[in-house]
C-alpha cells in the first residue's frame, strides 16, 4: 500500500531541489583557489614597461588584485566604487590589465582615474588563466602570506565593498 | 488594436478553460449529463479563442508591429516573411502561446473523435485537459504576456537570432510541442481512469492511438532538432546531451515504454497500475522540460531568457499537476485488480523488461541532467555533466533493449518456452556472430562499432524473419498481396519501427566510430583531406544576403582524382545583431556526408577550415523517420477506427448483463 | 535582490564578452597546418567546458577565453604534456566545472553508479514481482466456465480477424 506513495515521495524531493535551484546561479563558478597561495607571476607594469610587479612584492601586506580591461563595460561601472576604496587608503589595490593594449589601458586610467597602486600588464591573458579568471571584472583578496582569501566575480558596488571586502580585510590585518 | 484583441481572446479562453476544467468533472461525479456535455462545447470555445489569440500574434509579426514588446524583441523588418512568422515562437512568451495552441488543438481533436467513449470518460478527459490549459493561460496572462505593448514603439526590431533563421525553426518547435502536448492526452486518460477507479483494457485501447500519435510527433520533433543542429551549428555535431535536448529525450524514452506497456494492458489487461504511472510520468517530464527551459536553473544554449519568478510559477504548477496526479494514483492504484497473469518467460514479461530498461535509461538522463543542480543545492560544489558521462552510461544501458527487441516478437503471450525461442533464432544468432567477426576484421575499428553494427543486423534479420514466417502462415494459394494486407497495421508499425531502430543504430555507430575531422588553416589554392576525399580551396569571395553579408569559399572535392562535388561554405555576418554565423556546406550521400565549415579568419587570406567525412550519418535521420512512420502505421490500425458496429456490439453485450467490462479479454 | 542584480550584470558581461570575441575575432586562433596536432587539440578541447558560454566545449566556442584556452592546450601538447596533466591544470584553475566528464568523488558516486543501480534494481524487483504473482490466479467455477465459453463464441462471430495482434 505504502509503496504506491513512493513516486509521490520522489517527486516531492525533486520539487524541493528545484525550488532551491531557483535561487542558485548555475553560471557562477566558485574559485578553487580560496585558501591556496596566489599563483606567481611577473608582469611589466602598465604605466612603466621597465618595472615589474609580482605577488612576491606584496608579501607581508593584505592586498587586493582587481582584474580589469579598457573594453570591459562592467569595469567602468565598478570604477567609482574602486576609486572610493583607494581613497580610503586601507588596502593597496593592484590591477591586472587583462587582454588589453598598453595604449588603451593607460588611456582609460588617465580618463577615468587610477585607483591602482600599480597595474600589471597581462596582454595575453595567461596570468588571468592562471588565476582562473573567466570574465572581467574579478577581484581577489590576498592575505599577508600570499594566500587567496576571497574571490568576487562581477562589478563591485559600495555595498559589497563595505559588507564583504572591508570586514575581511580588517580581519586579515589583525591576524 | 490587434494585440488587444489577442490579449482579450486569451482572457476569454481562460474563462472557458476554467469552465471546461471544473464543470464536466464535477458533472461526472454527480451523474449530471448536462454538465458533462459542457466539456465539448467549452473545448470548442477555448480552441476558437486561443486560435484567435495565436492568429493575432502571427499577424503582429507578419505586419512588423513593433509596438508589441515581444515582436520588437524577436523580429526585424529585414527578416523574410516566413521567418517573421516562425519568430512567433522564437521567444518565451510566443512559445507558451504555441504550447497553448497545441493543447487546444489536441483537446478539440479528442472532443471530436471520442463519440464511442462513455460520456463520463470524455467529461473527465476534457476536464483534465482544461485544467492544464488553465495553468498555461494563467502563466501567460500573469507573467509572460505576448501582447505586452512597448511604448514608445521601436523603430525596428532586435531581429530573430540568426541561428534560428532557418527552415528548422519553422518545423522543429511545432513538431516538438505536438509531441509534448500530445502526452497530455494519455495523461488525461490516465487521470480520468483513476478518478473513475476503473482501469481496464478498454481504457488502454482508447489511450493507445492518441499516445502513439503524440509519440510519433515527439520522435519527429527530436529528429528535426538534431538534424537542424547538424547543419546549422557548423561543427557537425548532432546531439550534445544538452539539458534541453535531454528534456525532450526523457519523455520520449518514457513514451516508448508507455506505448509498449499499453500494448500489454490492452491485450491482456495486465499491469494497469504500471501503465497509468508511465502515462503520468511521461507528461510530467514534458512539464518538467517546460520548467527547465524557462527557469534558469540549468545552463543551456536552448534556454529562453531565464527568470526565476517565471520559474517559480511553473514549479508551483508542476507541483500541483504532478503532485496531485501522483496522490490520486497512490489513492486509487491499490484498488485496481491485477489482470491476466503470465509466466516468467512470456511476451508480457519481455515487454516489462523493456519498460524497466527504458525507465532506467530515462532515469539516467534525468540523473545526469539534474545532478549538478543537486550538488549545488547541497553546497557540494559545482560540476559539469556532459557527453563523456552520458555516452559512458547510456550506451551500455541501451544494449539490452537492442538485444531483446529482436527476440520479443517471437515470444508467445502468457507462457513461452525459452528453449523453443532460442531454437527458432539459432540461425540468426549464428549469422550475427559471423557478421561480428567479419566486421571486426574489416571496417570496425573498435569494440563498440562491432557491437553496434552486429546488434543492428540482429534486429534487422529477426524482424525480417518474423515477417517472413507470418506471411508464410496463410493457407497455400493465398496471394502475396492478400497475405500482406491481412496483417494488422499495428503489426506493420512494430516491424517498421524496429527496423528504423536498426537503421538508426547503424548510423550512430558508424559515425561515432569512424568519422574523420580535420582542422587546418588554409589559403586559396591549398588542399586538405578527410578520409579518401581531397578538398581543394578554389576561391573566397564576399556575397550579400537579405539581412547578412558573408564570405563564401568554394571547395572542389575529389576522390581518386574524380570530381565529387563543389562545396560552398559561408561565414555570415548578420547585420542587425552583428552576429557572425558559420553556414556549413554539406554534400549528403547514402553512405557518407562530406561536411565543410569555415572557422575564423586568422589573417587576411588565411582561414581556419574544418573538413569532415561522416560515414552513414544520413542513416541516423532515416532511422528516426522510419521509426516515426512505424508509429503512424500503428496508430492507424483498423481497430481504433471501427466506429458504430463494434461499439454497438459491445454496448449490447454490456446491456444484457453478460459482460462486465473489466473481465473481458479482447 | 542584490545577488540578482549582480548575476544579471555578470550575465550581460559574459554575453558581451562572447559577442565582442566574435565580432572582433581579435584573438588569432593559432591553428596551424599540422592535422595530427589539431586532432589532438580537438580531442582534448572537446572534454573541456567553455566557462563563459551557454554550455559549449572550448572546441566549439568562439569566445575569447575559449580560444585562449585552446591555444594553451595546443602549447601544452607541443610541450609534451599528457592529456591528464592538461586536465589537471584546467581543474586546478577553474574547478571541476570545467570538465565535462564529472570526476569520481564521494559526492558523485551516486551519479556514476546510479544508472546501473536503477537497471539492476529494476530488473530484480520485476523478477521478484513476477515470481510472486503466479500463485494468484483465481479458479473459475463451472457456471463461470460455461458462461465464458458462451461469450467467446458470441465475440468470435462478430470479430474474426482479431486473433493475433502485437
Amino acid at each position: 500500500m505504502k509503496r504506491f506513495l513512493i513516486p509521490f515521495g520522489i517527486f516531492v524531493a525533486l520539487v524541493l531541489f528545484l525550488g532551491v535551484g531557483l535561487k542558485l546561479n548555475p553560471r557562477e563558478i566558485p574559485s578553487p583557489f580560496i585558501g591556496k597561495p596566489a599563483p606567481t607571476f611577473k608582469l611589466t607594469q602598465l604605466n612603466d614597461a621597465d618595472k615589474t610587479i609580482a605577488p612576491a612584492d606584496m608579501l607581508g601586506k593584505v592586498w587586493i588584485l582587481n582584474v580589469w580591461a579598457s573594453w570591459c563595460v562592467s569595469c567602468r561601472e565598478e570604477h567609482p566604487a574602486l576609486m572610493d576604496l583607494s581613497r580610503m587608503n586601507v588596502v593597496p589595490i593592484i590591477g591586472l590589465n587583462y587582454k588589453d593594449t598598453r595604449a588603451e589601458g593607460v588611456g582609460t586610467l588617465q580618463q577615468f582615474g587610477n585607483p591602482y597602486a600599480v597595474s600589471g600588464f597581462d596582454d595575453k591573458g595567461r596570468v588571468g588563466i592562471d588565476y582562473g579568471v573567466y570574465g572581467v571584472p574579478e577581484t581577489f583578496v590576498i592575505d599577508r602570506s600570499g594566500v587567496i582569501r576571497m574571490k568576487y566575480i562581477g562589478a563591485l558596488t559600495p555595498q559589497i565593498i563595505s559588507q564583504q571586502l572591508l570586514p575581511l580585510i580588517k580581519e586579515l590585518n589583525r591576524a | 488594436m490587434i494585440p488587444e484583441i489577442g490579449h482579450f481572446a486569451l482572457i476569454l479562453a481562460l474563462a472557458l478553460a476554467l469552465v471546461q476544467g471544473i464543470v464536466p468533472i464535477a458533472g461526472s461525479f454527480r451523474g449530471n449529463a448536462a454538465w458533462m456535455a459542457v466539456s465539448r462545447t467549452a473545448a470548442a470555445g477555448q480552441c476558437t479563442f486561443v486560435t484567435i489569440a495565436f492568429a493575432c500574434l502571427v499577424y503582429c509579426f507578419a505586419n512588423n508591429d513593433f509596438s508589441v514588446l515581444y515582436v520588437a524583441s524577436n523580429s526585424n523588418s529585414m527578416l523574410p516573411w516566413y521567418y517573421r512568422i516562425a519568430a512567433t515562437w522564437g521567444g518565451h512568451e510566443g512559445s507558451l502561446l504555441l504550447w497553448s495552441e497545441m493543447l487546444v488543438l489536441w483537446t478539440f481533436a479528442v472532443a471530436s473523435f471520442s463519440n464511442q467513449l462513455p460520456e463520463v470518460t470524455v467529461a473527465r478527459v476534457l476536464g483534465v485537459m482544461g485544467l492544464i490549459s488553465v495553468g498555461f493561460l494563467c502563466f501567460m496572462l500573469f507573467t509572460s504576456d505576448p501582447f505586452e505593448r512597448l511604448i514608445p514603439a521601436a523603430m525596428d526590431g532586435r531581429d530573430l537570432n540568426p541561428l534560428l533563421q532557418d527552415f528548422g525553426m519553422i518545423v522543429h518547435p511545432p513538431m516538438l510541442y505536438m509531441g509534448y502536448v500530445g502526452f497530455s492526452v494519455a495523461f488525461s486518460f490516465a487521470i480520468a481512469a483513476l478518478m473513475g477507479g476503473k482501469l481496464d483494457a478498454a481504457w488502454a485501447r482508447w489511450s493507445r492511438p492518441w499516445t502513439l500519435v503524440a509519440w510519433m510527433f515527439l520522435t519527429l520533433g527530436i529528429f528535426m532538432g538534431s538534424f537542424w543542429a547538424y547543419y546549422e551549428l557548423g561543427w557537425g555535431g548532432w546531439w550534445f546531451w544538452d539539458a534541453v535536448e535531454n528534456a525532450s529525450f526523457m519523455p520520449w524514452l518514457v513514451g516508448t515504454a508507455l506505448i509498449h506497456s499499453l500494448a500489454v494492458t490492452e491485450k491482456r489487461g495486465s499491469f494497469k497500475n504500471w501503465t497509468v504511472l508511465l502515462a503520468i510520468i511521461a507528461f510530467s517530464l514534458s512539464l518538467l522540460g517546460t520548467f527547465l527551459v524557462r527557469s534558469g536553473v540549468l545552463t543551456s544554449v536552448h534556454a529562453f531568457a531565464s527568470d526565476p519568478r517565471r520559474g517559480l510559477f511553473v514549479l508551483v504548477f508542476l507541483a500541483i499537476v504532478v503532485g496531485g496526479s501522483l496522490l490520486l494514483y497512490a489513492a486509487r492504484a491499490p484498488k485496481v485488480g491485477l489482470g491476466g497473469s503470465f509466466s516468467l518467460f512470456s511476451r508480457e514479461s519481455m515487454l516489462l523488461v523493456n519498460n524497466v530498461v527504458l525507465l532506467a535509461a530515462a532515469g539516467t538522463v534525468f540523473l545526469g541532467t539534474l545532478y549538478p543542480l543537486f550538488l549545488d543545492a547541497l553546497n557540494l560544489g559545482k560540476i559539469s555533466v556532459g557527453p563523456p558521462y552520458f555516452e559512458a552510461v547510456f550506451v551500455p544501458l541501451m544494449l539490452p533493449v537492442l538485444l531483446l527487441m529482436a527476440i520479443a516478437p517471437f515470444v508467445n503471450w502468457k507462457n513461452a518456452s525459452l528453449k523453443q525461442v532460442a531454437w527458432r533464432l539459432r540461425w540468426l544468432a549464428l549469422a550475427a556472430l559471423i557478421f561480428a567477426v567479419i566486421a571486426a576484421v574489416s571496417f570496425a575499428h573498435s569494440v563498440m562499432v562491432v557491437v553496434g553494427v552486429t546488434l543492428a543486423l540482429w534486429i534487422a534479420l529477426a524482424t525480417a524473419t518474423h515477417l517472413f514466417e507470418r506471411l508464410s502462415h496463410a493457407p497455400a494459394g493465398t496471394s502475396l498481396w492478400r497475405r500482406i494486407s491481412s496483417q494488422p497495421r499495428s503489426y506493420w508499425g512494430m516491424l517498421i519501427a524496429h527496423a528504423g531502430v536498426a537503421v538508426f543504430v547503424v548510423g550512430v555507430t558508424l559515425v561515432k566510430g569512424n568519422e574523420v575531422a580535420n582542422d587546418v588553416s588554409m589559403r586559396v589554392g591549398e588542399t586538405t583531406s578527410a578520409g579518401d576525399y581531397a578538398f581543394h580551396l578554389l576561391a573566397i569571395k564576399d556575397i550579400k544576403g537579405p539581412n547578412y553579408v558573408a564570405a563564401q569559399a568554394t571547395f572542389e572535392v575529389t576522390r581518386d582524382n574524380k570530381l565529387i562535388a563543389i562545396m560552398r561554405p559561408e561565414k555570415r555576418l548578420f547585420l542587425v545583431q552583428q552576429m557572425p554565423m558559420t553556414e556549413a556546406a554539406i554534400d549528403r550521400g547514402f553512405t557518407r556526408d562530406l561536411y565543410v565549415s569555415l572557422g575564423e579568419q586568422s589573417s587576411p587570406n588565411v582561414w581556419v577550415v574544418r573538413v569532415q567525412h561522416k560515414p552513414f550519418v544520413s542513416w541516423i535521420w532515416s532511422g528516426c523517420l522510419i521509426i516515426a512512420l512505424g508509429g503512424l502505421f500503428a496508430a492507424s490500425d483498423r481497430r481504433y477506427r471501427l466506429k458504430q458496429s463494434k461499439a454497438a456490439a459491445h454496448a449490447a453485450l454490456v446491456n444484457t448483463g453478460a459482460l462486465q467490462s473489466d473481465k473481458v479479454i479482447v | 535582490m542584490r545577488k540578482l542584480l549582480t548575476a544579471a550584470c555578470l550575465v550581460l558581461l559574459i554575453a558581451q564578452t562572447c559577442v565582442q570575441a566574435q565580432t572582433q575575432s581579435a584573438v588569432a586562433d593559432a591553428a596551424g597546418t599540422n592535422p595530427a596536432l589539431e586532432k589532438h587539440v580537438l580531442a582534448v578541447s572537446e572534454q573541456l567546458r567553455c566557462l563563459v558560454c551557454q554550455n559549449q566545449t572550448i572546441a566549439d566556442s568562439h569566445a575569447d577565453l575559449a580560444v585562449d584556452l585552446r591555444n594553451q592546450v595546443r602549447e601544452k601538447i607541443q610541450q609534451g604534456q599528457t592529456d591528464q596533466e592538461i586536465f589537471d591544470y584546467m581543474v586546478a584553475r577553474y574547478g571541476d566545472f570545467v570538465m565535462y566528464r564529472p570526476p569520481l568523488h564521494i559526492s558523485t558516486v551516486l551519479l556514476w553508479f546510479g544508472p546501473f543501480l536503477l537497471l539492476f534494481g529494476g530488473l530484480f524487483f520485476l523478477a521478484k514481482k513476477l515470481r510472486g504473482r503466479r500463485s494468484e490466479e483465481p479458479e473459475l467455477s463451472e457456471a463461470e466456465l460455461r458462461r465464458s465459453k458462451q461469450l467467446l463464441a458470441t465475440l468470435s462471430e462478430s470479430s474474426s480477424d482479431n486473433k493475433e495482434m502485437p
